[in-house]
């Protein structure tokens, strides 16, 4: 039997509102290759940046083992010291750094604080070699592609003699082909002797390559399965990763659906650097009025493009296609003509693309419709406080009074503003990206009932979510999107997780 | 006591640098031997800073904008000499001078803001050029010289005071008048405002707080006018001041482009996705900068009486300063125009009252970069320590 070289124990990790991890528990064999899998939000993530020591210790409960040793690392360069090099989702690569420069980057070799270019050189050049990529160390980064980017983030973790190396979705952003190559070095390494844990949403690649998964679903650990004991087909994963009570956590609603009143056709975008990347692809969507619709997909299916790039083309270049709204071509060229025609666009990333955090709740409130308590270009302030504490009351806003900054409130409260600003916009189609994130299961009831009232005005809503279940719950109709493409509609009558997932999984083993 | 003891943290926080400016003043005021305070000194301390203000209420829109505009001196000279082209060399009417000047100020101000807005370089750079281009052009314009004088209702302008309609001896009336006048206005909007507080339910200050901060208002404005009643009345460019003064302050605080101007530079992605035409705001800030730089060299140039190839050197640093010390944010989306004012009072009393007791100018400097420094770095502890 293999001795094992990582066990996780009981491990619990609380954000402020959010148990991210329960009591997980993690067992790695020396020289497997382990996978991790689970919805997005179930914690993979967060677990490795506890192992990694990005989450210091003390700051969560339970113990690391590593070789039999027990593990308190206060940062990431004492856990890389031990051998456990994470490689994350986006690359910490610096672009105008060439590849030799960013593979001993903070490990330089050196003497005396003088760089060795010769020994830099020759050790990148073994490097290289060992991961397969055909490149001259001089190369800058950002001369070269993500696949090969991603060869280069591994050959910096064989440059710091890694014993067990973390990929987190290391395949998420490449094309079949790097890929695939990827997943072969991936199992040479094992013949090295180095351990893998590998996080993967690409269920096919993990069912050919891993020795043992483990399944975490809301932050537990659920099961992990031995692929060698037992045939383990991606319906078995898909189930014990989806497989939950579903308990009335979202509040009734009486649907009363009316005409078509937006559709958007052909909408091609392209990535606004990589200029020849789809990251919509003809897609076809329309909402009926007091119709609640769902986008459901993976990170980087094209879900929030989609909706920025609709929403005055605020994503995305050479967009092409048409929006209809009630039976209307609009030509949505900025923001503000996206707003003057009724649309609304909840961003999921409520501090970034949200809030004014230094301003009060007020100013946030009434940014995007100035124009309602104006007059001739002056803001009639009483008009603004009492419409804006209406929406304040109406949505339950926890606060201090309408001058708290934003800055200050709490995740729920906070996606509460952003909401309230675009009820305040007096929209006729919302489009909601993620509303739920990060926020507690009391708020999420709060939103729920909100989305809830605005369908009931017949408005009509489009919601994105990453959580499978709060589109089943919300939704009267579901579009599944994977790689920039709609991959059908399923009307929540017959939806379920299992049917999505299988959906969006599938087309990843076709193509 | 314990309220009494939060009002007090609350204000000390919230008014720390008009605190810091009496301060200096009463120090200064000792210091000097009474002269700071002297009727004739309080005239001077208007005149020598008003240029430095103009800019600062320019300025202050461009740093809560999340910019800088380090052209402002140089714009300020080269209008300067425009002005004294068009007036002293051409004989262009002293009116029509002044607003093709200012609307000269209003191109420089769209050129600058359409590389920065639109092209989309960073400011800094930009303006670093503007401050290059438009010295250059000053010495061109200048040939090396200086251009003087400038026709005495030009000079007005600067060194003019308002006429006394009451023809008092020794006393100007009508200053003490408008002082009067001022108090009722400000008793009344005190007035009003609570009461429209009162209406929605606000917290409003505690009746005894209410008029002791009145009386203490009242009373440094009266005496304020008095002490300039005494010297020769109102100075033209203090009025244009308070008009800048207001109308700037009503445009920050009442306004759509005022609030739209706050939200991008607090976040400008979530202010483009709340509709906001941010490329437009910022090319309009820089806009207004560029006619406020005008009307600074011009009112500079009516003081020295003559357009000099060095006129405006190091006024885009004073003015900068006083938008930091005034309490804006460098980090954007934070900033009053009272502050900036404030902020340029307490360099133009530093600076005053250094060379009333004889502190020489290559100390003043030196003084000058530490109180900068204390200035901010006090202002970034208190934050730290509300939030």
């Amino acid at each position: 039997m293999a001795e094992i070289i990582l066990e996780m124990k009981n491990i619990t990790k609380i954000f402020p509102g959010v148990k991210a991890l329960n009591n997980v528990n993690l067992k790695v064999k020396q020289g497997e290759i382990h996978a991790l899998v689970g919805e997005n939000g179930a914690g993979k993530s967060t677990l490795m940046k506890v192992l990694s020591g990005v989450y210091e210790h003390g700051t969560y409960t339970g113990d690391i083992l590593f070789k039999n040793k027990l593990c308190e690392f206060k940062n990431i360069k004492q856990s890389e010291h031990l051998g456990i090099v994470i490689i994350h989702q986006e690359l910490a690569l610096i672009p105008f750094l060439s590849i030799a420069e960013n593979i001993f980057l903070g490990n330089e070799r050196s003497k005396n604080g003088i760089v060795d270019w010769n020994e830099t050189t020759k050790k990148t050049i073994e490097l290289l070699k060992k991961v397969g990529l055909d490149e001259s160390p001089k190369t800058l980064i950002a001369n070269i592609g993500v696949g090969k980017q991603q060869l280069v983030e591994i050959a910096k973790a064989l440059s710091k003699e890694v014993k067990l190396l973390i990929l987190d979705e290391p395949t998420a952003a490449l094309n079949e082909n790097d890929s695939q190559n990827l997943i072969d070095l991936i199992a040479g390494l094992k013949t090295h002797g180095i351990t893998s844990i590998l996080i993967s949403h690409k269920l096919n690649e993990i069912s050919k390559i891993a020795d043992s998964i483990t399944i975490l679903r809301d932050g537990a650990t659920i099961e992990t399965l031995d692929t060698k004991q037992d045939h383990i087909t991606i319906d078995r994963i898909i189930k014990g990763m989806v497989g939950r009570d579903l308990v009335n956590r979202f509040p009734p609603r009486e649907t009363k659906i009316g005409e078509i009143s937006f559709e958007v056709k052909n909408w091609t975008v392209y990535h606004p650097i990589i200029g020849e990347r789809k990251v919509c692809d003809n897609v076809n969507i329309n909402i009926r009025s007091g119709e609640v619709v769902g986008i459901a997909g993976l990170m980087g299916a094209g879900r929030t493009e989609l909706a920025m790039s609709v929403f005055g083309k605020s994503y995305g270049k050479r967009i092409s296609g048409q929006i209809f709204k009630d039976g209307k071509e609009l030509h949505l060229n900025d923001v503000n003509k996206a707003i003057k025609n009724g649309l609304a666009y909840v961003t999921e990333d409520r501090k970034e693309y949200g809030l004014i955090l230094i301003d009060h709740i007020k100013g946030n409130i009434s940014l995007a419709n100035l124009k309602r308590i104006s007059k001739g270009g002056v803001v009639n302030q009483n008009e603004e406080i009492v419409l804006t504490e209406d929406l304040r009351k109406k949505l339950n806003i926890k606060c201090s009074g309408l001058l708290q900054q934003t800055g200050n409130l709490s995740g729920g409260n906070q996606q509460k503003v952003v909401l309230s600003k675009w009820i305040f916009a007096e929209p006729d189609i919302l489009i909601m990206d993620e509303p739920t994130r990060g926020i507690d299961v009391g708020a999420k009831y709060e939103i729920y009932t909100i989305i809830n009232q605005l369908a009931k005005q017949e408005k009509g809503i489009l919601l994105i979510s990453s959580e499978l279940p709060e589109l089943l719950g919300m939704c009267d109709r579901i579009y599944v999107m994977n790689s920039g493409k709609i991959l059908g509609e399923i009307s929540a009558k017959e939806a379920s997780q299992e049917k999505i997932m299988a959906m969006i999984l599938k087309q990843g083993q076709e193509v | 006591m314990g309220s009494m003891a939060k009002i007090f943290k609350e204000n000390t926080t919230k008014y720390s640098m008009v605190i810091a400016l009496v301060g200096i003043m009463i120090f200064f005021q000792i210091a000097s031997g009474g002269i700071l305070l002297k009727p004739l000194n309080i005239t001077n301390l208007i005149l020598q800073n008003s240029y430095i203000l103009i800019l600062a209420i320019g300025m202050l829109l461009v740093i809560v904008a999340f910019q800088i505009d380090l052209s402002v001196g140089s714009v300020a000279a080269v209008i300067g000499a425009l002005a004294a082209i068009l007036i002293v060399n051409n004989h262009v009417p002293v009116a029509l001078g002044i607003i093709i000047s200012l609307a000269a100020g209003a191109v420089i101000g769209a050129f600058q803001g359409y590389w920065i807005a639109y092209v989309r370089i960073p400011a800094f750079i930009t303006t670093l050029a503007g401050m290059l281009i438009f010295r250059g052009l000053t010495y061109v314009a200048l040939k090396g010289t200086s251009i003087a004088p400038f026709p005495s209702s030009f000079q007005k302008m600067s060194t003019g005071f308002i006429p006394d309609f009451f023809k008092g001896q020794g006393l100007h009336i009508t200053t003490l008048v408008i002082g009067l006048i001022l108090t009722g206005l400000y008793i009344f909007y005190e007035i009003s405002n609570r009461k429209t507080q009162r209406k929605y339910d606000f917290e409003v200050l505690a009746k005894g707080l209410l008029i002791v901060k009145m009386a203490a208002i009242i009373a440094v404005l009266n005496i304020f006018f008095y002490a300039l009643a005494v010297y020769k009345g109102i100075p033209n460019v203090l009025v244009l001041l308070l008009v800048l003064i207001g109308f700037y302050t009503f445009l920050t605080t009442k306004t759509t482009i005022g609030r739209h101007i706050y939200a991008l530079g607090g976040n400008e992605k979530a202010a483009r996705l709340s509709g906001i035409k941010t490329k437009k705001v910022i090319f309009l800030v820089f806009v207004n900068m560029g006619v406020l730089a005008a009307l600074s060299g011009l009112v500079f140039a009516a003081r020295l009486n003559s357009a000099t190839p060095n006129a405006g050197s190091n006024f885009e640093l004073d003015a900068i300063a006083a938008c930091f010390i005034g309490g804006a944010s460098t980090a954007g989306g934070i900033g009053t125009i009272m502050g900036a004012i404030i902020g340029g009072l307490v360099m133009g009393v530093m600076n005053n009252g250094m060379s009333l007791i004889g502190v020489g100018i290559d100390w003043q400097q030196t003084i000058k970069g530490l109180v900068l420094l204390i200035a901010v770095a006090f202002d970034v502890y208190s934050k730290s320590k509300t939030i």
